[in-house]
């Protein structure tokens, strides 16, 4: 009977995958290795995710190719003092369900992006008091100054004021949640591209917006993005033409796609910075054997940790040569002092030495938290620390999880629930202080709720919270430079992290699409054409 | 395949008594033995078994690494072709995969998983459904009602389906004190129950044949209780399809255990099962480097290929019709 119904079932699944290949020239179709779980722009600050919502959702500023802030929805802006912006709105634009966007939806957004479950928490100031002056002008009174306001807006999506209101979604749904709220499985924002239906897991239909405000510079009128989490399966559409654009491509087919008649790989050094991180906040780690105290609070273990990856060995093996071991915590592009750092050397004996005089001669068992379909080989670097650990007698469980499961874990909304873990991290605002705050600050700040959002280690110095501060309204370039420099040696010094590499990104492009690509790896489709 | 089966102990002559039952047992132990030295195919299938359960037992002496161990992988033996081929190494006769894990010695291992977790299944599901079957057979009423519906409900979901879903409600519901032994532990439990079913029907259809016949009205008139009539002298009867059961269900846990584990749900990457080989390799199948994929898959194969054969012959020894 089994044997019957798995081949139905097989038919079945067949039948559906062969009748969802539709031939139009118009419409694109889109892979990823992850899936697009909510529709609800302020559940996960993902950029594959983020890069989904900017089909459907704008900003009052985004990011042109080459990563510049640039107005959207706001027209322009100007400081009227250095505590007090003025935002001048675009006029008629519509939301998709034929909304008039304005004012209140702005102060709505404001609100809504700051309330609890909200992953984007960071990217719009706490102290920022959003006032309407009028239908079309939006002022944003600061308690101190901050020249890099905007810097995290472009991910900052605008809603419906009444939309949600009418829908029950005035508040964010959590990346933890375990229902969907309407919220996450409907959209009605003001980009390019409406939803015309969204399962989630299984395809996303989006379609062109007619009335959008810009004029268009793709010639698209539909976009089908379906999820392909196995690499070998993703490869082999792109080759049969069953997709136009996959993300990433895996790098042991980059050859092999390289040589195809009928794609390419687009690549590129990504922003991404890959890293491990350890839990440095509880007095006792949550998955681990080690009780009544926490390992990872003696700094001896984490340079021991740091010590024991071999990050050559990543890079050549497991990476095949495409990454860049780096000793910061942000990408080379993005900090200019970035080539004064260096890479404490390997040494697995030396480790082993430092967790001798720590207490654990013979090592301790730890659970290790990573995604297994979020950045490039991410199960496969992991495996790899673990056999590194494994040497010199630390014995991690690994706990690889589809990338839904590991957010809603590891990240705030879920309480940090980790004790090592593997993570990427870009820089939204593409500068330091971003890195300094987010992931190097320390969480439960009184002052600043946001600091250390992501900071899932818990990792705190307020030396370098104080510098942090500092760059953050520093305008010298030189001097904030040395600063973040300062600040980065703080974070280097107590070992708060291990950074890894940045990774290359992988684009497998079908030779009918022309597409471009952004350093910050989101595969933004409006400016995609497609030969017909 | 297994729906095909029809239980055939009902057709047997009745039996009295433990006495006469283990003479006759004995011929029947005999018949089998010469139907199994007059089929080929039975002796090769049975020698493959052999083959593979030694293979597993033995996979520490034999494997020149411990696969299990992340100590003992390296990095730098990641990828290497087998032997034969131009950039093969010693001493990976099958070559490595992405972690530098010798193949052969992660297919012994993985057989040892891929067996522990079919054996156990099997007799996790044989023992749940003969105990279910006996007393819904024996007592009958609402209870023999109560658990055949059961039955009927469970027979309309493929029991992969079931696997998963009891899978899926396990895991969520340990949450994150999910270590190696706990994902087997839940990967039998899964399969277990998800295979009672069988043979619970069928002993239960044994035991209604049986129970109207005179040496368990006798055992009753002697005051025997319930449970000593079940156990000792109405399920040495019904064993005979159990057998045959067994023997293709264990073919059929391997593969539902080689799926979960294909699926991402089964063993975790650290303790690979076969299942969870053949997933690994899959990302590298057109990628050049076909042997992580290639040789997992055909041991599974030839495993799963061989259980089905001895299944099947020793269905049809059994089967006196056929005889």
């Amino acid at each position: 009977m089994t044997i019957r119904a798995t081949s139905l079932v097989v038919t079945a699944a067949c039948l559906i995958a062969c009748a969802t290949v539709p031939a139009s020239a118009q419409t694109l179709r889109y892979a990823n290795q992850g899936n697009l779980t909510s529709l609800d722009p302020y559940t996960l600050k993902e950029t594959t995710t983020i890069a989904h919502h900017a089909h459907i959702y704008e900003g009052l500023v985004t990011r042109d190719k080459e990563l510049k802030i640039v107005p959207a929805l706001a027209e322009s802006w100007e400081t009227l003092d250095p505590k007090h912006w003025r935002f001048h709105l675009r006029k008629n634009v519509k939301f998709h369900n034929g909304a008039p966007f304005t004012a209140d939806d702005v102060v709505f957004s404001a609100e809504r992006v700051r309330t609890k479950g909200s992953n984007f928490l960071s990217n719009v100031p706490a102290d920022a008091k959003f006032v309407k002056v009028d239908d079309n002008t939006v002022d944003v009174m600061l308690d101190s100054p901050n020249p890099i306001l905007t810097s995290q807006w472009d991910s900052w999506y605008i809603m419906n004021k009444k939309w949600c209101e009418d829908n029950d979604s005035v508040a964010p749904t959590p990346a933890s949640a375990t229902s969907p709220s309407y919220a996450s499985l409907h959209e009605n924002g003001t980009g390019p591209f409406m939803i015309e239906s969204h399962q989630p897991g299984v395809k996303t239909v989006f379609k062109v917006n007619p009335d959008w405000w810009r004029k268009p510079e793709h010639n698209l009128k539909e976009i089908v993005f379906t999820p392909i989490s196995s690499a070998a399966t993703r490869v082999a559409a792109l080759l049969s033409g069953e997709v136009d654009v996959i993300e990433p491509v895996p790098i042991q087919d980059i050859q092999r796609v390289n040589a195809s008649d009928s794609a390419t790989v687009m690549t590129g050094p990504e922003l991404r910075t890959i890293f491990l991180g350890m839990d440095q906040s509880r007095d006792e780690l949550l998955f681990s054997n080690v009780k009544g105290k926490n390992p990872f609070k003696d700094i001896r273990v984490r340079e021991a940790f740091y010590k024991a990856v071999d990050i050559e060995l990543i890079r050549t093996r497991v990476m095949r040569g495409l990454s860049t071991p780096s000793a910061l915590m942000i990408a080379p592009q993005l900090f200019t002092l970035s080539k004064e750092f260096t890479r404490p050397k390997t040494d697995p004996e030396g480790a082993k030495k430092l967790l001798a005089e720590a207490g654990y001669p013979d090592g301790f068992e730890v659970t290790m938290d990573c995604p297994n379909d979020r950045y490039v080989n991410d199960a496969a670097i992991c495996q790899a620390v673990v056999g590194m650990l494994a040497r010199i007698g630390v014995k991690v469980d690994l706990l690889a999880q589809p990338k839904a499961l590991y957010f809603g874990k590891v990240l705030q909304p879920g309480g940090y629930k980790t004790s090592f873990f593997l993570l990427g991290w870009t820089p939204a605002s593409s500068d330091s202080h971003n890195v300094l705050h987010d992931i190097m600050g320390c969480r439960d700040d009184a002052k600043d709720a946001t600091r250390g959002e992501a900071n899932l280690g818990g990792y705190c110095n307020k030396e370098l919270d104080a510098l942090a501060d500092k760059v953050l309204i520093e305008t010298d370039s030189a001097k904030r430079d040395q600063m973040i420099k300062q600040a980065f040696e703080i974070g280097i010094k107590d070992y708060s992290y291990i950074p890894l590499h940045q990774q290359a990104l992988a684009w497998g492009v079908s030779k009918k699409v022309k597409l471009t690509q952004r350093a910050d790896n989101q595969v933004l489709l409006y400016w995609a054409t497609l030969q017909p | 395949m297994t729906d095909a089966f029809v239980p055939n102990a009902v057709d047997k002559e009745p039996l009295a008594g433990s006495w006469s039952d283990r003479v006759s047992a004995r011929v029947a132990a005999n018949d089998v033995f010469y139907a199994f030295r007059t089929s080929p195919l039975a002796i090769v299938a049975a020698a493959v078994v052999l083959t593979f359960f030694l293979l597993a037992l033995f996979a520490s002496q034999l494997a020149v690494q411990n696969p299990f161990d992340p100590a003992q992988l390296e990095l730098i033996n990641s990828r290497i072709a087998p032997l034969w081929t131009a950039d093969g190494q010693r001493p990976f006769l099958l070559g490595t995969d992405e972690q530098g894990r010798d193949l052969l010695s992660a297919i012994l291992y993985g057989l040892r998983v891929s067996l522990l977790v079919g054996v156990l299944g099997v007799g996790f599901a044989a023992t749940l459904g003969i105990v279910l079957g006996l007393i819904a057979g024996y007592v009958g009423g609402w209870i023999d009602s109560l658990i055949m519906r059961i039955a009927d409900v469970q027979l309309t979901f493929p029991a992969i389906l079931i696997a998963l879903l009891i899978d899926g409600v396990v895991k969520s519901a340990l949450g994150n004190k999910l270590d190696e032994r706990t994902m087997l532990a839940v990967l039998v439990f899964a399969i277990g129950l998800s295979f009672w079913v069988q043979y619970a029907r069928t002993v239960r259809g044994s035991v209604m044949v049986e129970k109207t016949k005179d040496y368990v009205a006798a055992a009753q008139l002697i005051g025997l209780p319930a449970h000593k009539i079940m156990l000792r002298h109405v399920l040495p009867n019904a064993m005979g399809p159990v057998l045959v059961i067994a023997t293709i269900n264990l073919a059929l846990a391997i593969i539902t255990e080689a799926t979960l584990s294909f699926l991402g749900s089964g063993m975790p990457d650290t303790m690979p099962s076969l299942g969870t080989l053949i997933r690994i390799g899959n990302n590298y199948l057109f990628s050049g480097e076909w042997w992580v994929v290639a040789f997992p898959g055909f041991a599974l194969a030839a495993l799963i290929l061989s259980i089905n054969l001895l299944g099947d012959w020793l269905r049809d020894a059994l089967n006196p019709r056929l005889r």
